[in-house]
């Protein structure tokens, strides 16, 4: 065993930290559009709009039902070719849009369960003073739905962190494509992987603080 | 003035609501009473559209709907001149109490935040909870949520209040403080249709009284007649048994 090259570790921890705002910035726009998209698709799928709800079925069955990285390739080397306009897209887009649609297909899904459950007097309450199906949803039944699925949602932007690491194969350096620069030219592959491992671990353990204190404030109105 | 012609709601092959005919003055209180299963709650879900009739007219006031041709709107039409006041309450679980009251103000008549909390503040005084509007449903007992909903309904300043059995998920404790609510509210001549298995106070705040039985209106009349004599053996039946 040789010993660890701790001063070479030690020099490339600015280094690599100097990425982890671009790997925060693609998870976070990820993550809000993926919410976003995921809320649409989830209440189309309760309420059963006509047409629009066969298409979400097909797009979640499809985004969950292939590997990451085949999308991933499949947004930024293939559509280009077939989609003319698309060459302009660059890694980081492509990359962040292959996120958005792979995790809002399981946040649909969670999400929905999340609906379903809230308490069927709930809808009758709400319609019974009148309110729209939209305010409906936006005033009474997803508050109460985002409370159940907060923890779940949390857990999938941490995988969306990680993943994010993923768009190192499409040429982005990001931080686990700079890792990976700085392996190859220094040949000590084994400090700068553990190195971003363990960013990427604190990372999410700060995440984790968050995610407590979250549920604490969504938990309010079940407080006594 | 509240007009229902021809109400009919099946479910599957069970005919539940057999073509109601019913007609309530402005500031009339109706109880109804009869067995279990035949109708009574369909019939008030059916009114607001919580239930969708098969067939028959709803009036309320300026709003005529059909059970055949209801559009989305029309149902809304007629959820805003009514208010519901559910058995288990139902009060938004996420909102405070004020909120709970303030809501419909807000999202569905339009009112500014200020405004509606205001006018919930009046009601949560009216009906005793002045210090408990900060408080999610989740803090109050089973009486102060259903005193709630009834100023939920209040606020709603409907030409017909619903209510389904107020008391009949409450412990014994608290069904005093909600019939005394309800008691007020009629007294303030609130138009209102009262599903009900407590025969003393239907016969205390109603003008008229429906006994329902399969679906149909058996026979009506004012409280003193229908208690002490009522004309058709099921009616007497039933009220011998619950009396
Ligand atoms: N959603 C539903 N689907 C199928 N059948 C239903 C449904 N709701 C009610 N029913 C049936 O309709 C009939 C009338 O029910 P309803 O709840 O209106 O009776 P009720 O007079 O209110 O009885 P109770 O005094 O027990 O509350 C019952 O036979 C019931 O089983
Ligand atoms: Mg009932």
């Amino acid at each position: 065993m040789r010993p660890l090259d701790l001063d070479y570790m030690l020099g490339l921890v600015p280094v690599l930290l100097k990425y982890v705002p671009l790997t925060l910035a693609m998870a976070s726009v990820a993550m809000v559009c993926a919410l976003a998209l995921a809320s649409l698709m989830a209440i189309v799928r309760v309420t059963r709009v006509p047409l629009l709800d066969g298409f979400t079925q097909v797009f979640i069955s499809f985004f969950r039902g292939t590997p990451l990285l085949v999308q991933l390739f499949l947004f930024y080397y293939g559509l280009p070719q077939v989609f003319s306009f698309l060459t302009a897209i660059n890694g980081v887009t492509a990359a962040v849009m292959g996120l958005t649609l792979h995790f809002a297909a399981y946040m649909a899904e969670s999400i929905r369960a999340a609906i379903i459950g809230v308490d069927r007097s709930q809808w009758e309450a709400s319609l019974s003073v009148g309110m729209t199906t939209p305010q409906m949803m936006r005033r009474i039944i997803l508050p109460q739905a985002a409370r159940v699925a907060a923890p779940t949602l949390v857990n999938y932007f941490v995988d969306i962190i990680k993943s994010t690491s993923l768009a190192f194969t499409l040429g982005v350096t990001e931080l686990m494509g700079a890792a990976q620069k700085e392996a190859a030219g220094s040949f000590l592959y084994f400090e700068a992987f553990i190195l971003v491992a363990v960013i990427y671990w604190i990372i999410v353990e700060a995440l984790t603080v968050v995610q407590r204190q979250l549920e604490l404030r969504l938990g309010k109105a079940h407080a006594r | 003035m509240i007009s229902v012609r021809g109400l009919t709601k099946r479910f599957g092959a069970n005919t539940v609501l057999d073509g109601i005919d019913l007609e309530i003055g402005a500031g009339e209180r109706v109880a109804i009473i009869g067995p279990s299963g035949t109708g009574k709650s369909t019939l008030l879900r059916s009114l607001n559209f919580l239930e969708k009739p098969d067939e028959g007219q709803i009036t309320v006031g300026d709003v005529s709907v059909d059970a055949k041709t209801a559009t989305a709107a029309e149902q809304r039409g007629l959820r805003r001149r009514t208010s519901f006041v559910f058995q288990n309450y139902a009060l938004f679980a996420n909102k405070t109490a004020r909120d709970n009251i303030a809501e419909g103000l807000i999202t569905v008549r339009g009112w500014e935040r200020a405004k509606a909390h205001a006018r919930a503040d009046e009601i949560l005084s009216t009906i005793g909870l002045a210090n408990r509007g900060d408080s999610y449903p989740a803090a109050l007992s089973g009486g102060q949520q259903q005193r709630v909903g009834i100023g939920r309904a209040m606020a709603a300043d409907a030409e017909l209040m619903l209510i389904d059995e107020p008391t009949s998920a409450l412990d014994p404790e608290w069904v005093d403080e909600v019939l005394q609510l309800l008691k007020r509210v009629a007294d303030a001549r609130q138009t209102m249709l009262i599903v009900t298995h407590e025969m003393q106070f239907a016969r205390d705040i109603s003008d008229r009284v429906l006994f329902m039985d399969g679906g149909r209106i058996v026979e009506q009349g004012p409280p003193e007649v229908m208690f002490s004599r009522p004309k058709d053996p099921r009616t007497a039946a039933f009220l011998r048994k619950v009396l």
